[in-house]
């Protein structure tokens, strides 16, 4: 039973993700005054391009063409780790958040590959930003993540969400300081806008379209959702590890129900505050951007710093 | 004592005595002055909240009337005139080049270590939130000395100078439940004459010397060298 319904989440997850990305866009282009897309758009954008043929370089080698589909899978096992609309889960006990932060690397490390297989100047040159801005945002949220990790005591996330469940409303110092950090590392990740514009393929600071510009119909299909799962994992990681009131702790279908509108309505709200700080903000240079990860490093690191000082018996 | 155990107004003081440290931590790797001066009036409304949930908790109404001047001195007027000040002399685009930002800010945290080794023997017996409250006050007044060593500009002086102010305010809200009415009074004005005065400073010191610049001040000499 509890497989089962671990399977129907990362379904859901998979199935809500360009949801999200609609949804995000609507509010974005609402804030700028445009002519908002209707919510399914990303749907109907995932359906054309698996319509298209896809065109593969001449000098793409085997890597390029499975890379897509290396790339969803890791994305998918990594989605199923999380808990979303119930805390305990079969898959959530099999791996815990140092593997997740792993799936996402191995995910990114073929993604960096397929950029430099065609041997264009564009992949290259986005799969070694990729890296780059990878390498500092890993250790940022690992630092955030291991702030959780040392409150639950366990690096299970079903096991830390629930610690914090029951814990109640406890005000941390440490929690504040991850939540913050954890924001700035997703910005960094999902390639949002003060680090990343994920609306263009004009300039020449861009990163993650870089590196899928040779990339066209199914298999570009799959990146994309991919790249939407990615962005659904941090607001759902963000949302149920900081303010995981609502979540189902059993598994009748009332929780469940009850669990499923609690994470639409926290994501509605994210995305609302991403869409609101896109539209406020303007894309940094490329050399702000460590800057950027270092200050979300350092607020991982204040935050397990004062879990230390502030919050540990003495 | 874990933090599980404490009420949620010692949470919440914790929580704050956290961010008003950060606060002066992103203070310190400031190199424009507008930024610097926002960041100030966000720590001063974090000092407001403290002392309004202080008030709260307490059910003491003139803490209220306290909060209400804080709010009314350091979140608004004192950051709007320096705010003023920095746009009329054009000093909104300059960006300080601090010298050695990695050293201030390790210099900074161990300002932190320092002010918990200072404080901790003293603190032995009281509660600890006493303890952590008061030693990040502490961290923040040398931290806001810090700032004044380390920037240029006459306008990061004032800031720094009045996060001092800020740091004791907190420890005097933590450590007393309030302060009486007279001293919070003369505190609220002393600030507040200070920062007319600093004004006037800024005006006399661009119109002479031509800068905000305090390192320039070194070459003032009576006689020529």
């Amino acid at each position: 039973m509890s497989i089962l319904l671990a399977m129907i989440q990362t379904l859901l997850f998979i199935a809500l993700a360009p949801l999200l990305a609609g949804w995000l866009k609507g509010c974005k282009c609402h804030l700028q005054n445009r002519k908002a897309p209707s919510l399914l758009q990303p749907y109907q954008d995932l359906l054309k391009l698996t319509h298209k043929q896809p065109v593969v370089s001449k000098d793409a080698s085997w890597l390029f063409i499975i890379a897509p589909y290396i790339i969803f899978s890791a994305t998918v096992i990594a989605i199923s780790v999380i808990p979303l609309i119930a805390v305990d889960l079969p898959t959530a006990a099999s791996a815990d958040v140092i593997v997740l932060v792993g799936f996402l690397a191995f995910a990114r490390f073929f993604l960096a590959l397929a950029g430099l297989d065609v041997g264009t100047a564009f992949g290259g040159m986005g799969s070694s930003r990729e890296m780059t801005i990878s390498t500092m945002a890993e250790p940022a949220m690992l630092m955030a993540v291991f702030t959780l990790t040392m409150t639950a005591s366990t690096t299970n996330l079903s096991l830390a969400i629930g610690h914090v469940l029951a814990e109640g409303l406890e005000l941390r110092p440490s929690f504040i300081f991850a939540l913050f950090a954890l924001i700035l590392v997703a910005v960094a990740e999902t390639g949002r806008i003060p680090v990343d514009n994920p609306a263009t393929h004009l300039e020449l600071t861009m990163i993650h379209e870089a590196m899928i510009l040779e990339y066209s119909g199914r298999h570009l299909a799959l990146i994309e959702w991919a790249s939407q799962l990615k962005l659904m994992l941090y607001g759902v990681l963000i949302a149920n590890i900081f303010f995981p009131w609502g979540i189902a702790q059993t598994l009748s279908l009332p929780a469940l129900g009850y669990g499923l509108l609690a994470i639409l309505g926290k994501l509605a709200i994210l995305a609302l505050v991403l869409a609101i700080s896109e539209t406020l903000l303007a894309k940094m240079r490329l050399f702000r951007v460590q800057e950027f990860l270092s200050f979300a490093y350092l607020l991982g690191l204040l935050g397990m710093l004062s879990h230390i000082i502030l919050e540990a018996a003495r | 004592m874990e933090i599980e155990n404490l009420d949620h107004y010692s949470q919440v003081i914790l929580s704050l005595a956290a961010l008003v440290t950060l606060t002066s931590f992103i203070m310190l790797a400031q190199g424009r002055l507008l930024r610097l001066v926002f960041v100030f009036a966000l720590q001063g409304f974090m000092l407001v909240s403290a002392t309004a949930i202080a008030a709260y908790s307490f059910d003491n109404p003139h803490l209220y009337i306290s909060a209400a001047i804080t709010l009314a001195l350091k979140v608004l007027f004192i950051p709007w005139m320096l705010r003023r000040h920095i746009l009329k002399l054009n000093m909104h685009r300059d960006v300080e080049a601090l010298s050695n930002k990695t050293a201030i800010m390790m210099g900074g945290a161990s300002l932190v270590v320092f002010s918990y080794y200072v404080l901790h023997p003293i603190m032995q017996n009281s509660s600890m939130i006493l303890l952590n409250a008061l030693s990040l006050s502490l961290a923040v007044i040398l931290l806001g000395m810090l700032l004044m060593i380390s920037h240029h500009q006459a306008i990061a002086h004032v800031v720094g100078f009045m996060s001092i102010e800020n740091g004791l305010f907190f420890a005097a809200t933590v450590s007393t439940n309030g302060m009486p009415m007279v001293v919070e009074l003369g505190v609220a004005f002393d600030v507040l004459v200070a920062a007319v005065l600093f004004g006037i400073f800024f005006l006399h010191i661009s119109s002479s010397i031509d800068s905000l610049d305090v390192d320039k001040m070194n070459r003032l000499n009576e006689v020529d060298q």
